[in-house]
C-alpha cells in the first residue's frame, strides 16, 4: 500500500478547495456591491404584496428607486398615507397627502341591458373569449364579464355581477393588476372622492351603441351642454368626465337619457 | 462540420432534457411561464458553455497527471458550484441589468445535473477543449428550447378544462413524455 495514493488525492482535491475558497473569498471582497443602506429600511415599510401598482417590478424595486430619489415616498399607492409618511421618514423628506384612487370598470353592458351576438361555449377566460372575434356581446368595448380581472386582483375587491365586473371601492387599493388583465382596456384609476362616473366605454356611433346596450353613451352631449362648470366633454361619441373641474353637482347623471353617466355613490340623487 | 455535427447532435438527437432525462428538475420547476423558462435557458447556456471549458482544463491538467481520475464527480461538482458562485458575483458587479434578468436562476443551477452531465459526457466522449465547449453550447441550446417549448405548451394547458385529478404535475409529466416521445424522431439522423 502506498501512500501517496492517498496523499496525492487528498492534496489534489484538497488544493483546488482551498484555491477555489480562497478565491471566492477574495472575489467577494473585491466584487463587493455598495448598496445603499437605505434600501432594506425602506423596503420594510413598504407592505411586500409585490403587485406592482407602482410601475415597479415589485416592492424590493420600488425600496430601491426610492431609496435613490427615482419615485417619490408616496409612490406605492397600495400602503396609502400611512406607508407613505414612514417612508419620508427614513428618507427625511416630508410625504405630501396623496389622493386615494379607486379602479373603475367603464361598462354597465349587463346581462339583461346588453345584447348578444352569439353563444359563447368556450372557456371562461375574456382573453380567450375575446379572441372569438371579440367575444358574444354585441357592444365590441364592453365588459365579457368571463372574470382575468377578478383573477388577477390580490385584495379580493372586484366580482361579477350581473355579468359585468364591478369594484368595491373599500377594498381596492389601486394596485392596477386588474387594468392590465382587462383585454377590452375597460378598466380606469379614478379618483375616490369624485363619484360621478361614465359608466361606458363605447366609441361606436349612436345608433349601433343604442342597438347593442341599453346602458350605453351615446354621445348625444346633454351632458356636456348642462353642465354647469364644463366638466363633461364628449369625444368620439363618449362622455369624459374632467375631475379637476367637476364639482359634483349631478345635474349630469339626471340628465343622461341612458343614465351612463351616474352617481356611484347613490346619495346625491336630487328630484326632478 | 465535425463540430457541426457535435452541435445538432447535442440539441436535437441527445436532447439532454428530452432523451437523457437529466435536469428535469428545473425543467419541470421553472416552466410555469414562457418568460421565467427563457431567463432560466439563458443562464444555463451561460453556465454550461463556462463550466464545460472550465472542466476540461482541470481534467486534462489537474486529474489526468496525477492519475485521479476516478475524483471526477466531485473535482467537476467543486468547480461548477465555485464558478457559478463566481460569475455571480461578477454579473453582479459588472452588469446589474443581466444580473436582474439571470440573478434568481443562477443559485438553481449551481447543483444542476445536466451541467455536470455535459462535464462528464466530454469527458468520456474524449473531447479536445473546442469540442467540449462546441458539445456544452449545443447541449445547453437543446435544454433552452426544451424547457421554452414545454412552458409554451403548459401556458396553454393550463387555461383548459383538464379533469381534476390531472391538473398541475400529472398533465405536466404526460405533456413532458409526449414531448420526449416527439424528439425520439431525431434519433436515427445522426
Amino acid at each position: 500500500m502506498d501512500i501517496s495514493s492517498i496523499l496525492i488525492p487528498v492534496a489534489a482535491i484538497g488544493g483546488m478547495g482551498l484555491l477555489f475558497g480562497g478565491g471566492l473569498g477574495v472575489a467577494s471582497i473585491k466584487l463587493k456591491v455598495e448598496q445603499d443602506p437605505k434600501i432594506p429600511l425602506v423596503r420594510e415599510c413598504l407592505p411586500g404584496a409585490n403587485c406592482g401598482g407602482c410601475g415597479f417590478a415589485g416592492c424590493d424595486a420600488l425600496a430601491e428607486a426610492i431609496a435613490t430619489g427615482k419615485a417619490p415616498v408616496n409612490a406605492c399607492p397600495v400602503g396609502g398615507a400611512a406607508c407613505a409618511a414612514k417612508v419620508g421618514e427614513v428618507m427625511g423628506v416630508k410625504a405630501e397627502q396623496g389622493v386615494k384612487k379607486v379602479a373603475f370598470v367603464k361598462c354597465m353592458g349587463t346581462c339583461e341591458a346588453a345584447k348578444t351576438k352569439f353563444e359563447y361555449y368556450g372557456e371562461q377566460d375574456c382573453d380567450l373569449e375575446n379572441g372569438v372575434s371579440g367575444g358574444r356581446k354585441a357592444c365590441a368595448f364592453g365588459c365579457l364579464g368571463d372574470g382575468n380581472c377578478v383573477r388577477a386582483c390580490n385584495f379580493g375587491a372586484l366580482s361579477i355581477v350581473d355579468g359585468v365586473a364591478v369594484v368595491d371601492s373599500e377594498k381596492c387599493v389601486a394596485c392596477g393588476a386588474c387594468i392590465k388583465a382587462c383585454p377590452k382596456h375597460l378598466i380606469e384609476l379614478v379618483p375616490d372622492d369624485k363619484k360621478i362616473r361614465v359608466a361606458c366605454n363605447s366609441n361606436d356611433m349612436p345608433k349601433p351603441t343604442k342597438d347593442n346596450c341599453s346602458n350605453g353613451c351615446m354621445g348625444c352631449k346633454i351632458c356636456e351642454k348642462n353642465c354647469p362648470s364644463q366638466a363633461v366633454a364628449v369625444d368620439k361619441f363618449l362622455a369624459k368626465v374632467d375631475y379637476e373641474k367637476c364639482t359634483q353637482c349631478g345635474v349630469c347623471t339626471q340628465k343622461c337619457p341612458t343614465k351612463a353617466i351616474k352617481d356611484v355613490s347613490g346619495a346625491a340623487v336630487v328630484n326632478e | 462540420m465535425n463540430l457541426f455535427l457535435i452541435l445538432l447532435s447535442a440539441i436535437f438527437v441527445h436532447n439532454f432534457v428530452l432523451s437523457q432525462f437529466l435536469g428535469i428538475c428545473p425543467f419541470l420547476g421553472v416552466s410555469k411561464k414562457v418568460e421565467t423558462a427563457t431567463g432560466m435557458g439563458i443562464a444555463v447556456v451561460f453556465v454550461i458553455t463556462l463550466a464545460s471549458a472550465a472542466t476540461w482544463l482541470v481534467h486534462k491538467f489537474i486529474l489526468v497527471p496525477a492519475h485521479i481520475e476516478y475524483l471526477y464527480n466531485i473535482a467537476f461538482i467543486l468547480i461548477i458550484a465555485s464558478l457559478v458562485q463566481l460569475v455571480e458575483m461578477f454579473i453582479k458587479k459588472s452588469s446589474p441589468s443581466l444580473y436582474q434578468a439571470l440573478g434568481v436562476y443562477l443559485p438553481l443551477i449551481t447543483t444542476n445535473c445536466a451541467v455536470l452531465g455535459v462535464a462528464v459526457n466530454n469527458m468520456n466522449d474524449g473531447y479536445g477543449f473546442i469540442a467540449s465547449v462546441v458539445n456544452g453550447i449545443g447541449a445547453a441550446i437543446g435544454f433552452a428550447l426544451a424547457i421554452i417549448l414545454f412552458a409554451g405548451i403548459r401556458e396553454r394547458v393550463a387555461k383548459c378544462n383538464i379533469p381534476k385529478c390531472m391538473e398541475g404535475f400529472p398533465i405536466a409529466l404526460v405533456t413532458a413524455g409526449l414531448m420526449a416521445i416527439a424528439f425520439l424522431g431525431f434519433s436515427g439522423m445522426l
